[in-house]
């Protein structure tokens, strides 16, 4: 067993590189993903069937095509890309947060798709009661909806940081395969099999991937179950 | 409290054109099911912005749109308690009963947690969550979520209809509590002739979309052809009456009140206690002369003011003392004994017909209310 534990520290910066990237990706997408979330599933305005589109376009384009508009929108010519380093600081191409943009825009549509089908489940009714008891809207939103679809948004959370963990497409297309900066868990297998004698090592960061991706699959178990049980679902 | 509402408002096919000012203790907003009501409810409340029209509460005005002015309902301080409860799943008792408490302004706390939670007899569910609580202490709680945010109206949209008889009971007497003991008016939407006679001091009547009678209980219940068809028999007169004195060898209870003495079954109730009875129409037999060998106890001697004949019933009014009584005979009886406005009649009424829907303490006379016992 020794030659599954006995991790290099390539290995160990890559996992860590990984859980960081996805972190990140899940984290900074969820404001957006329960806004827009929100906008889909209540929302009643022209051009609401063009932003599912969109929003779902990640999940039925070819990874490397999202890739390559990454590139050219946020990369450094980019026309965001140069607005946000010049004005904010913020560089995407060739760095691990190209990486979280990439795995974010990719696990969008998973984390969407989540938040608006539990947001469509909540009973409006609640909200109008919280209402004529004196809270205004963003308070019943506080108090009332986001208790209620917290099952949905931690489910939303874990698809996305799965995603992320597995991505491998965009990323290596939009950031490349940078050891230490951009090379992900999938990136990294990727490089080891093409390389003689990766074997070993390849195998290893799979059955990490899989450890990892198991003990998330997990926790969203355990923290629906009990944000069901709070919600009086359960 | 003075609650005037003039508004117009549509609904798909369905149209709203209600005008009605009304200064009750308890209003109810009576009619059949489609008639409005609710519709209305949430109209006051703020849930539905009207097409055309103005509410106003006290000379506070909620909506105008003449004037462009809409309160929204989180602002309208009018507690809202739903057919369905409505208790938010997520939180306890407990919580639920807070939530409405924390958002009204500080100085403006008027309810009492540990008073809401006595009057209401809800001590031992505080630490429970609502989905594991019986309809009717769902609908306690509820109650209870809408005093403690101190509002400036109730508004109750059927909140018995969901529950059975059984439950019904139990709440009955927690109404009438909130009813005399609070100083909260109250809105009250009901299709039931029963729970309306025993709760309203004022009715509003609607009947699809619009107001067909306003006025106080007494005299709103007397008028049969205000009703829907099938509640027709359960209206009829509500009279204020005192406990003139109990006699105990039969365990009887002797009423008196401006139609005259009557009788009914032990209430248990001390003498001079006021209550409020409501004769129903189908339970008054007309006779022509004083009958002999009849077990009904109270026969009063009146006479026919009025009848109406309704398909093969005949609505007829009887001048009871300085009092009026409604009964609800077929056309034929009418026919047979030969009824004519002037004509001295006996009113006959059994004493089993006050039970303890039909007989209870009452608002008029402003008592603590308790309950009147006497089935049989």
């Amino acid at each position: 067993m020794d030659w599954l534990l006995d991790l290099t520290p390539d290995e160990w910066s890559t996992i860590r590189l990984s859980v960081k990237v996805a972190t990140w990706a899940m984290l900074a997408s969820l404001p957006l993903g329960i806004g827009v979330g929100l906008l889909l599933a209540r929302g009643n305005f022209w051009g609401k069937s063009l932003l599912n589109g969109i929003v779902h376009l990640p999940l039925v384009m070819p990874p490397v095509v999202t890739g390559y508009l990454l590139l050219l929108g946020f990369g450094k010519r980019g026309p965001i890309g140069a607005f946000l380093a010049e004005n904010f600081g913020i560089v995407f191409s060739f760095r691990w947060t190209g990486a979280a943009l990439a795995c974010a825009v990719m696990g969008f549509p998973l984390m969407v798709r989540a938040i608006r089908l539990s947001i469509e489940a909540v009973d409006r009714r609640l909200e109008f009661a919280a209402g004529t008891l004196g809270a205004s809207a963003p308070w019943v939103f506080v108090t009332i909806t986001l208790p209620l679809i917290l099952p949905g948004v931690i489910a939303g959370m874990i698809l996305s940081f799965a995603k992320a963990m597995g991505e491998f497409g965009a990323t290596i297309t939009f950031v490349s395969n940078i050891p230490g900066e951009t090379q992900t868990l999938p990136s990294a297998i990727y490089t080891l099999t093409q390389v003689p004698g990766g074997d070993a090592g390849a195998l290893r960061l799979t059955l990490i991937s899989i450890a990892i991706a198991m003990a998330a699959l997990l926790a969203s178990e355990v923290l629906a179950r009990r944000a069901a049980k709070q919600a009086g679902s359960a | 409290m003075t609650l005037s509402v003039d508004i117009r408002h549509r609904l798909g096919s369905f149209r709203l054109d209600a005008r009605f000012e009304t200064d009750g203790r308890l209003v109810a907003l009576f009619g059949p099911s489609g008639s409005g009501k609710t519709s209305l409810v949430n109209l006051i409340a703020g849930l539905l912005v009207p097409d055309e029209g103005r509410i106003a509460v006290d000379g506070r005005v909620l909506a105008d749109t003449g004037a462009g002015t809409f309160v929204p309902m989180h602002r309208r301080r009018v507690g809202y308690v739903f057919q369905d409860a409505r208790l938010f799943p997520h939180l306890t008792v407990a919580q639920n009963l807070r939530y409405g408490r924390w958002f009204a302004p500080r100085d403006e706390r008027r309810t009492d947690m540990a008073g809401v939670v006595e009057m209401l007899g809800i001590g031992s569910l505080l630490e429970r969550r609502p989905g594991s609580l019986s309809g009717g202490e769902r609908q306690r709680v509820a109650i209870g979520r809408a005093l403690l945010a101190s509002p400036l109206l109730m508004l109750m949209d059927e909140p018995l209809a969901a529950l059975d008889e059984a439950r019904k009971s139990e709440i009955m007497p927690y109404l009438e509590r909130l009813r005399d003991e609070t100083k909260i008016p109250i809105v009250y939407v009901s299709h039931s002739v029963a729970e309306v006679a025993r709760l309203a001091s004022d009715i509003v009547v609607l009947d699809e979309g619009r107001v067909t009678a306003a006025g106080p209980t007494t005299e709103i219940l007397r008028r049969l052809d205000l009703l829907p068809e099938e509640e027709r028999g359960e209206g009829g007169a509500v009279l204020d009456m005192q406990v003139a004195r109990q006699e105990g060898e039969f365990d009887m209870t002797v009423l008196t009140s401006a139609a005259g003495e009557l009788r009914v079954a032990g209430s248990g109730l001390p003498e001079g206690a006021g209550v409020r009875v409501r004769i129903r129409a189908r339970d008054v037999l007309i006779a022509t002369e004083r009958p002999r060998g009849l077990s009904a106890l109270n026969v009063l001697p009146a006479t026919v003011s009025a009848i109406r004949p309704q398909g093969a019933f005949a609505d007829v009014t009887l001048a009871c003392g300085e009092a009026q009584i409604e009964a609800r005979v077929t056309r034929q009886s009418c026919e047979v004994l030969g009824l004519a406005a002037g004509q001295p009649v006996f009113a006959v009424i059994k004493a089993v017909s006050f039970d303890r829907a039909n007989t209870w303490s009452g608002v008029a006379a402003g008592r603590a209310p308790e309950k009147v016992s006497g089935e049989g």
